[in-house]
């Protein structure tokens, strides 16, 4: 099989942005001294003037976009997920949370990665849906459901599986939230068993919201991958998601050891 | 100013101190000391300064306040109903249950701007609101109104530094220079001076201006549509309570609600200076 090829969700970030100014006149972009890491330099070499860099002052970013948003335009503020979510989140919950449940189109929160992923979707057929997750492959023993980097490790484990006699399905949920509550109950009653994997905490994350679907809707088995509610620490990030269990190896030992528990 | 104006100015203002008076009162919670203190400003500001229309409020090209300190909604809330944006019998159910008027400045509200409160955050919506208007080429101005003690906030000097960056000189801030916050004197608690001083090294125009007198609120603001290339800030001495006697300069009031006896003292207080301005 040909090598797939790899690109950083950040780079798509950057180059989405980027397209999507030609067709939204309305989009601007801010950053706060990252647009080499967040990629969001690429908008700015197309529309120099429809960037703006903030500095290195996340919280008054997300205050100028809100303010923005309420004059009629539609601003992307990005940084790295620890200002934005962390040092920002006061902000992001007041000043803009608020206004977006009157303009409705409400705030939107993006995660990306900064490693290269497969790029394993067929552009032509490939759909992508607001709050609905995708199948990318049938199974009765157990259902993967995986979110980022991790649904190309959940095929690959799927295909090792399969190998062994174990047919997991595969769910790609790239939408925490609003969460698809259907795809995950019916996975439910086929498999009887899920797995989630997620390059984040087990808490808070797509494992707790699958849960939460499965605790009120249809109680199922779950098991859990992600990172155990530690501290982490610096490295090279293939081997830190080696070493957090984030890799196709730990979700085939995982599933196959709750398969032969059901 | 025209004299004639300046009389009317004044009536209204007082209007507006008996509207704040009635929803601190009904609401038996809020902020009534730099409610009190900015009654003048948006007095100023909403009838004599800025373009707003009551039957349109959301006219793409209106003028913008975002009151960033938002606890002091009731003055912002009785000036809107004094303008004609709701009915001032909205006033009596400030921060009740299922009423329309929030305990903080909402932007579903006809005539809010922005949602504020959390200190701080006012003044990058109002630069956000400026760039917009700047890169349309709007002509529209944007007017922020933030507590002496809120620029203890970091947020403020990040979006004073975002401003003079930008050049945004559609926008103009004021500092409402009470000289209290809720644990004291702003000098005792975090003292924000040189308040001007610090402005300037920002890179703003620095005006300052008595609160509580029209003619200096309007060479002030006159001064800020000269100004080209910079944003403008007027640092703007005020009286906390300003106008009930038991109330001025009394760091008590910040947040607390009159009893049915101080209210009608308060009331009688304010009705007098009425009667001799209207006699």
């Amino acid at each position: 099989m040909a090598e797939l090829k790899k690109k950083a969700t950040r780079e798509s970030y950057g180059e989405a942005l980027a397209e999507l100014g030609d067709k939204y006149e309305n989009l601007y972009v801010f950053d706060a001294d990252l647009a080499a890491a967040t990629k969001t330099g690429i908008f700015k070499k197309k529309f120099p003037d429809r960037f703006f860099d903030c500095g290195i002052a996340e919280s008054n970013m997300m205050g100028v976009a809100a303010g923005m948003a309420a004059a009629g335009k539609i601003p992307f503020a990005s940084t790295f997920a620890m200002f934005a979510a962390g040092r920002a989140f006061e902000q992001v919950r007041n000043s803009i949370a608020v206004e977006a449940a009157i303009l409705h189109n409400g705030p939107v929160y993006m995660r990306f990665g900064r490693l290269a992923a497969p790029i394993f979707n067929d552009p032509d057929n490939y759909k992508f849906e607001l709050g609905k997750g995708v199948k990318l492959r049938e199974g009765k023993d157990i259902a993967i459901v995986a979110t980022g980097l991790m649904v190309y490790e959940a095929v690959e484990a799927a295909k090792t599986l399969a190998a062994e006699g174990i047919e997991a399905a595969v769910i790609n949920i790239h939408t925490i939230k609003p969460i698809d509550e259907d795809i995950i109950v019916e996975a439910a009653k086929k498999t009887k068993l899920l797995l989630t994997v997620e390059e984040h905490s087990v808490i808070g994350g797509l494992g707790s919201a699958v849960a939460d679907v499965l605790a009120q809707k249809y109680p199922a088995k779950l098991v859990k991958i992600g990172v155990n509610d530690e501290f982490g620490h610096s490295g090279p990030a293939v081997e830190l998601l080696k070493q957090y269990g984030l890799c196709a190896e730990n979700i085939v030992a995982k599933a196959r050891d709750a398969v032969k528990a059901k | 100013m025209d004299e004639t104006l300046k009389k009317q100015l004044q009536i209204t203002a007082c209007k507006v101190r008996l509207g704040i008076l009635e929803g601190v009162f009904n609401a038996k919670s809020g902020h009534p000391g730099g409610s009190l203190s900015i009654a003048d400003l948006l007095t100023y500001l909403y009838f004599a300064k800025m373009n707003v229309y009551p039957d349109k409020p959301d006219e793409p090209q209106r003028d913008r306040l975002v009151l960033s300190k938002g606890h002091t909604a009731p003055a912002l809330y009785a000036t809107l109903a004094e303008k004609g944006f709701f009915p001032k019998e909205e006033l009596k159910s400030l921060r009740h249950v299922g009423a329309m008027l929030q305990g903080h400045p909402c932007i579903t509200i006809p005539g809010v701007d922005m949602s504020s409160g959390s200190l701080g955050q006012g003044i990058s919506a109002a630069c956000g609101m400026a760039l917009s208007g700047k890169i349309s080429s709007d002509t529209y101005k944007v007017y922020t109104i933030l507590g002496d003690g809120e620029i203890e906030e970091g947020q403020v000097w990040e979006a004073a530094m975002f401003a003079a960056h930008y050049k945004l000189d559609n926008l103009v801030a004021v500092v409402d220079n009470n000289g209290l916050q809720i644990d004291g004197k702003i000098d005792d608690v975090m003292s924000p001076y040189p308040i001007t001083d610090k402005f300037a090294s920002f890179g703003w125009h620095v005006i300052t201006a008595d609160a509580h007198d029209f003619d200096s609120l309007e060479k002030a603001f006159d001064e800020a549509e000269t100004v080209c290339g910079q944003p403008v800030v007027i640092v703007m001495k005020s009286v906390k309570g300003k106008g009930v006697s038991f109330m001025e300069n009394n760091v008590s009031w910040h947040g607390s609600a009159p009893n049915q006896e101080q209210y009608e003292q308060a009331v009688k207080e304010i009705n007098e200076t009425l009667k001799s301005l209207e006699g």
